[in-house]
């Protein structure tokens, strides 16, 4: 099936799909903590877009709800936070030099291969839309991840937790319009306690390591030093 | 007829370019809160430029003296193949975008020479760069206008735009990657900020004029009307590719009438977004250059990726 | 139906009534009442279900089956004893000054929290409330594993959380495509209940539910500690206040290794296959040995018993994989005595550390000459986690490696091999623990053993005779996720 022969509402899923994934493309090669907050907010936009996309196409007006929250909570409240954390700790000016940054990008390519590869028995049975709906959000799981592992700093965890969240939320979205509402607001619900918590954490880390570079937590091993 | 009408749209490209590049800096001025120089001042440039003696350096060749000669009509050859106002003219037959970016290089090739020609160590240094970046900017370009043209399925230009025409409005992802691709690179290649300033003549920051810093009188005029030239090739290829709406398609009047009017709307609102770019965005340092120009190649890639994985047809 | 919901609303309200009231000194014993009432509803449902079988709701938005009502009632239990137990320890922490009053507060509402997230998951007919709740348990523990505010436990509370929410996301994803597989049967709004997707689970995708599982087994058991997703488990055990490492290891793990085994119903209904069995079984099996090859080289009491935790439901998760009668009977009842032994070690252990003032295992020495009965408990809980009989953990090991000798015999070496293998490392560090010399001015402190004793008594029950009603409980279970009956 070519794109030319879908509807405009698919053709408008895969390029907003296509953007969430180059969101989080992004966010892996980001050295810098507001900007990197700034493409999460971004990433948090595209999906509003979505929810809101599909509510209307689908006639589904509870969607409206769920992309309120979303918009609340992804693209106002927690890069707020972060932003106001990392203004107060006065690391805005750090560069953080990522290790093999050739390396991080290559993995994250390879990673998007793979939720494809992963994947792709759904294939015989559905619309090809849905595959690549469902792989691009797969692999923003997986780059989320990816984010987690080679940033040292708690605010870029914080980000890729949060970009986790999202990759969920556009499958949740795209290949089944939406999940039940309870589902959502518990979802919406978990996500705000997740951010509130976040917050505090931010504050005992800094009280007793004085930084928020999470490397820096190292006390507990396997090893004995 | 045909020819006729293809000469005089190649004609009407360079006459317009200059008119471009004043807008640009009247947009430019006034968004800066400066008083704007008129909307014909590059053409009094040019001609204040042209009646004046040039000065040539002792150590010159004959290669200083024709580059200019070379490069204006290199690119206006490039113009020639680039559907302005209409497609589907007699030139449109060798309006291949591989063929418009073979015009590019032959007239950056003899720019650059020109540059070492002289043996400043201003012109060196310029060349240097300028092909450093050309050798980045080159295959990302390249790379955003095949995912243009495997859509397509064909390099000829006209063909592609009235493929897309046909089609109507569809929406896809790799045309997006493919865009932002494409801007990327127009900004490098035609020297604009954050990449080049083409009104500094700060020595460590300078691209395009270094090169040039020997020139003078004719054949300053030539280099700089032939940059004015170029990016205005950008700015229709952009517009005409992306959003071809409004270009005509027949040879009547009515039609040449509208098809004129849309590119230079389209045109000038381009000049507009670039002029609040270039007044926002602070100029890099150059090897941050690198950066930039693969990012533009990675979403060209990322363009022909989506292009491949979610349009195709299976 | 009215007594789950009453089993819900008790630990709300003391959510409710711990936020709001001021701090006070007998918080403990309100928190004991809460447990208490909320145990004698669950035994209400239990007689419910024993006399009616399943009971859905009416809006089918929670279920009680026989699988998920005895999973409660040990729920209720294990949680009323830890309280038992908590209101003393937590009174002495306060004393000695290492927590606050309002540190205090904070901990018993996120004691009622974490019990309705618990209760939640398991009343739940949809998957997706259930995912939410499972990430609650999260949400509502992480801040008790850094109750004390040392370096040390908000790191582990760090990598508790991230490691947990991380992990359980691939839980959310596989929910997300079971939902989309059922999308494509019926209607959106039941497509998530359990007991809708049960009756057409034949009808399902095979292929989206394997992969859904995988999912669905790597999230879930990120939170039952499988190896090698487990590395958050023993540094938050650690940390965290003694009565939260005795709920995390006799009730979150169970909880998540419930999750588990429900997706496992649907994939089996669906695949007819044993696809979910075989990754369940070598999870559980790498974790099993893991567990307890880790055993050995343990430096604090508290990780120890943490790797042991990781060692039986490494386990349990086996038992299940095999699937086939015998082995799921096998698995119910070691989830029931390893709840009860377990939670009974970490109060001992909690003494334990509070006598000698520290956790590192080689300061705790001659705990039988310092307070006979503190040391009688650990070594007599040691006993029963090895699997000594008469206690009920050598019952239900016997049953898996009968279960496991039947269906896969070359596995069964494997399986006594960490049998051994555990049991050794728990004696090496025991041994000195108990009987080793008592240190200078080791002083006994003020405990409340009754949680132990309890504990300890039922499980000997259990290994000595399972007594006639909980068999016939345990077999409807079975029944239910086995599809046949056991012995």
């Amino acid at each position: 099936m070519n794109i030319g022969q879908t509807d405009f509402y698919t053709q408008a899923i895969l390029s907003l799909a296509a953007l969430v994934g180059l969101t989080s493309f992004l966010m892996l090669g980001q050295s810098r903590l507001l900007r990197l907050i700034f493409v999460f907010a971004l990433q948090g936009f595209l999906l509003t877009l979505t929810t809101s996309l599909a509510a209307y196409s689908l006639g589904n007006p509870h969607l409206y709800i769920s992309a309120a929250l979303t918009l609340l909570l992804k693209v106002i409240f927690i890069p707020w936070m972060l932003r106001r954390e990392v203004l107060q700790m006065n690391i805005h000016r750090d560069i953080q030099t990522l290790k093999n940054k050739t390396m991080i990008m290559l993995g994250g390519a390879s990673l998007m291969v793979f939720s494809y590869y992963v994947l792709h028995p759904i294939v015989q049975n559905t619309a090809p839309v849905m595959l690549n709906a469902l792989a691009v959000s797969l692999s923003v799981v997986l780059l989320g991840m990816l984010l987690m592992i080679s940033h040292r700093q708690a605010v870029a965890h914080v980000v890729g937790f949060m970009s986790i969240e999202n990759g969920l939320f556009f499958a949740a979205i795209v290949a089944t319009k939406g999940m039940p509402m309870v589902v959502e607001l518990g979802i919406a619900f978990d996500v705000l306690v997740a951010a509130v918590l976040f917050g505090i954490f931010f504050l005992h880390i800094r009280s007793s390591i004085d930084s928020l570079d999470v490397d820096l937590l190292n006390r507990l091993n396997e090893i004995e030093k | 007829m045909n020819w006729l009408i293809a000469i005089l749209q190649s004609a009407l490209f360079i006459i317009l370019a200059p008119l471009l590049a004043g807008w640009l800096k009247y947009c430019k001025c006034r968004l800066q809160n400066r008083k704007a120089p008129s909307l014909l001042q590059p053409y009094q440039d040019l001609l204040k430029l042209s009646n004046k003696q040039p000065v040539v350096s002792e150590q010159a060749s004959w290669l200083f003296i024709t580059a200019p000669y070379l490069i204006f009509s290199a690119t206006a050859l490039a113009a020639s193949v680039v559907p302005l106002i209409v497609v589907d003219l007699p030139t449109s037959a060798s309006a291949d975008v591989i063929v418009m970016v073979g015009f590019f290089a032959f007239a950056r090739f003899f720019l650059t020479l020109a540059g070492l020609d002289i043996g400043t160590a201003f012109g060196g240094m310029g060349s240097s760069r300028e092909m450093t970046i050309s050798s980045l900017a080159e295959p990302a370009m390249l790379m955003a206008i095949f995912t243009l043209t495997m859509t397509a399925s064909t390099t000829n230009l006209s063909g592609a735009i009235a493929h897309v025409l046909d089609e109507g409005l569809v929406l896809r992802p790799s045309f997006v990657f493919a865009l932002f691709a494409l801007v990327l690179v127009a900004i490098a290649e035609t020297g604009r900020i954050p990449v080049d300033n083409p009104t500094t003549h700060l020595e460590l920051t300078m691209i395009h004029e270094a090169m040039i810093l020997e020139y003078s009188g004719r054949y300053l005029a030539l280099i700089e009307w032939a940059s004015q030239l170029k990016l205005m090739l950008y700015g229709v290829l952009i517009a005409n590719i992306f959003f071809p709406w409004g270009i005509a398609e027949t040879f009547a009047l009515k039609d040449l009438g509208y098809g004129l009017l849309a590119i230079l709307g389209k045109l000038a609102l381009l000049a507009i977004f670039l002029a609040i770019a270039e007044t926002l965005v602070a100029k890099m340092r150059l090897f941050r250059v690198q950066e930039y120009l693969s990012f533009a190649y990675l979403l060209g890639l990322i363009g022909m990726l989506s292009h491949i994985i979610l349009e195709a047809s299976r | 139906m009215i007594a789950a919901y009453f089993v819900l609303l008790i630990p709300f309200a003391g959510i409710i009534f711990f936020a709001i009231a001021d701090s006070r000194s007998d918080m403990g014993r309100i928190n004991v009442y809460f447990n208490a009432v909320c145990l004698l509803a669950t035994l209400w449902l239990a007689v419910n279900v024993v006399n009616h079988g399943t009971i859905l709701s009416a809006n089918k938005a929670y279920i009680v089956d026989p699988f998920n009502v005895y999973l409660i009632v040990l729920t209720a239990f294990v949680g009323l004893t830890t309280s038992i137990f908590s209101a003393p320890y937590m009174a002495h922490e306060n004393e000695i000054g290492k927590l606050t009053a309002g540190r205090l507060k904070l901990y018993y509402t996120m004691y009622q929290g974490f019990m309705l997230a618990m209760y939640l998951v398991l009343t739940t007919n949809n998957l997706g409330i259930m995912w939410v709740a499972m990430e609650g348990a999260t949400l509502a523990t992480v801040l008790l594993v850094s109750l004390y505010r040392t370096p040390e436990s908000i790191e582990a509370a760090w990598k508790y959380f991230i490691l947990c929410g991380v992990g359980i996301a691939q839980a959310l994803f596989g929910t997300i495509l079971l939902y989309y597989a059922a999308m494509q049967i019926g209607d959106g709004s039941n497509a998530l209940l359990w007991s809708v997707l049960y009756e057409n689970a034949t009808k399902l995708n095979p292929e989206i539910l394997e992969i859904a599982f995988v999912f669905m087994l790597i999230g879930y058991g990120t939170k039952i500690g499988l190896v090698p997703l487990h590395n958050w488990l023993p540094d938050a055990h650690s940390e965290g206040p003694t009565p939260m490492s005795a709920v995390l290891s006799g009730l979150l793990l169970n909880d998540a290794l419930y999750a588990v085994v429900r997706n496992k119903m649907l994939v089996d209904g669906t695949t007819h296959s044993n696809i979910a069995g075989y990754l369940m079984m070598g999870f559980g099996l790498l974790s099993f040995l893991v567990g307890a090859l880790f055993l050995h080289r343990q430096k604090d009491i508290k990780r120890l018993f943490s790797y042991s935790s990781i060692e039986h439901m490494g386990m349990m998760t086996f038992a299940f994989g095999i699937g086939g009668s015998l082995a799921t009977y096998a698995a119910l009842l070691h989830m029931t005595v390893h709840s009860l032994t377990k939670s009974a070690i970490f109060v001992t252990v909690g003494h334990a550390a509070q006598i000698a003032g520290t956790q590192r295992i080689e300061k705790i020495r001659g705990l039988i000459r310092t307070q006979p009965q503190v040391g009688w408990g650990l070594l007599i809980g040691t006993l029963a986690i090895a699997g000594f009989p008469p206690f009920g953990v050598f019952t239900s090991e016997f049953l898996v490696l009968l279960a496991t000798m039947h269906s896969y015999p070359w596995l069964a070496p494997l399986v006594l091999l960490g049998i051994g293998i555990a049991f050794a490392g728990l004696f090496r560090h025991i041994q000195p623990i108990v009987y080793g010399e008592k240190p200078e001015g080791q002083l006994p402190v003020k405990a409340n053993l009754w949680p132990v004793i309890i504990h300890l008594g039922l499980v000997l029950w259990l290994g000595l005779s399972i007594p006639g009603f909980l068999a016939h409980w345990f077999s409807q279970a079975t029944v239910l996720i086995s599809g046949s009956t056991p012995l």
